[in-house]
């Protein structure tokens, strides 16, 4: 093992970005556990909602992205 | 994204995960060879060449009766028409065209990337940037041109109570402005990361005492990549309609 000590702040703070995505985990679950409950319960309004499944999921997905964004910045250009 | 090539070298894998989104001039080296023909110009012409196979050829005899292709074709149009009126509403249909373009494009140069020695296009910023700036000016210049200075009223929430709306509206600017970030880095993240999660595993494989592992863990993974494909392509096209639907109906 060797290199400088920047480096390994770089290594540490690339894991800890990454920490991040399990933010996204939760909410992506969260999105896609409770349109199920909601579907079983009414099945003939869920096929109607399936497009706001995706987009809740997008927007949950893209902060768990962002931290990822964050590691890779850390990981490769910095 | 470019990386140097010799952090292979550091990393102690037989190859670096992420040295597949490296952009590669196909002839020529050097500065000039950056603005000749790379692989990602190549594989957006191979992109574009598929979808006016699948499309143009594939509904030209317009059969009562449809062949596979045909069938596809008719598939890919009806699902996208249909999501369009959805979301958008009867007067957002006159921009299917658009979306229909950018759900293509995106969709088959995603599944492109799957092949093996392939390259992704939509795993680089700068295609996924280009597509979500050109849709962010073309929803702020629809909402200026067809609701004048109404389009404002986007930011303004009138359903809250009045001492909150100024911080809404604060709020509402901010995540205006934020949109083509999160619309491009959603795509160009979700195809990097689980290309270079398959490239992971792929270095695993040739350690001999791990290797059955991690090739069926590639395999998962792909099956998962498939899906992850087309659900980006779906999430870029329904997002472009939503932001559609806000300028056509700015109110809330």
């Amino acid at each position: 093992m060797e290199g400088d000590i920047a480096q390994m702040g770089q290594f540490i703070g690339a894991g800890l970005a990454s920490v991040g995505m399990g933010g996204a985990a939760v909410g992506v679950g969260n999105v896609a556990g409770n349109y199920l409950s909601g579907a079983l319960r009414n099945p003939s309004a869920a096929a109607s909602q399936t497009a706001t499944l995706f987009i809740g999921i997008a927007f949950a997905e893209a902060l768990g992205i962002f931290s990822f964004l964050v590691a890779l910045l850390l990981m490769f250009t910095v | 994204m470019a990386i140097d090539t010799k952090a292979a070298e550091d990393s102690g894998l037989v190859f670096h995960p992420m040295d597949q989104f490296i952009v590669k001039p196909l002839f020529g080296y050097g500065d000039v060879g950056a603005f000749t023909i790379t692989n990602v110009t190549l594989w957006m012409a191979l992109t574009v060449i598929s979808i006016i196979v699948l499309l143009v050829f594939g509904t030209s005899r317009r059969a009562i009766v449809p062949s596979r292709s045909q069938s596809v074709a008719e598939m890919l149009y009806g699902f996208v028409y249909k999501m369009v009126e959805d979301v958008t509403g009867k007067d957002g249909v006159q921009y299917f065209p658009y979306i229909m373009t950018l759900f293509m494009f995106i969709l088959v140069s995603n599944f492109l990337g799957l092949l093996p020695m392939s390259f992704t296009t939509t795993s680089q910023i700068a295609v996924t940037g280009v597509l979500a700036i050109f849709v962010f000016l073309a929803v702020t210049i629809l909402g200026f041109v067809k609701n004048g200075v109404g389009f404002l009223g986007l930011f303004w929430v009138a359903s809250a109570p009045l001492a909150l709306r100024p911080i809404l509206a604060l709020i509402e600017v901010i995540s205006y402005f934020v949109r083509p970030v999160s619309h491009s880095i959603r795509l160009a993240g979700n195809m990097m990361a689980g290309h270079a999660v398959i490239k992971v595993f792929a270095a695993f494989a040739a350690i001999a005492a791990i290797s059955p592992l991690s090739i069926l863990a590639i395999t998962a993974m792909f099956g998962l990549e498939v899906l992850v494909s087309g659900i980006q392509a779906y999430v870029f096209a329904i997002l472009t309609c939503v932001y559609l639907k806000d300028a056509l109906h700015p109110s809330h």
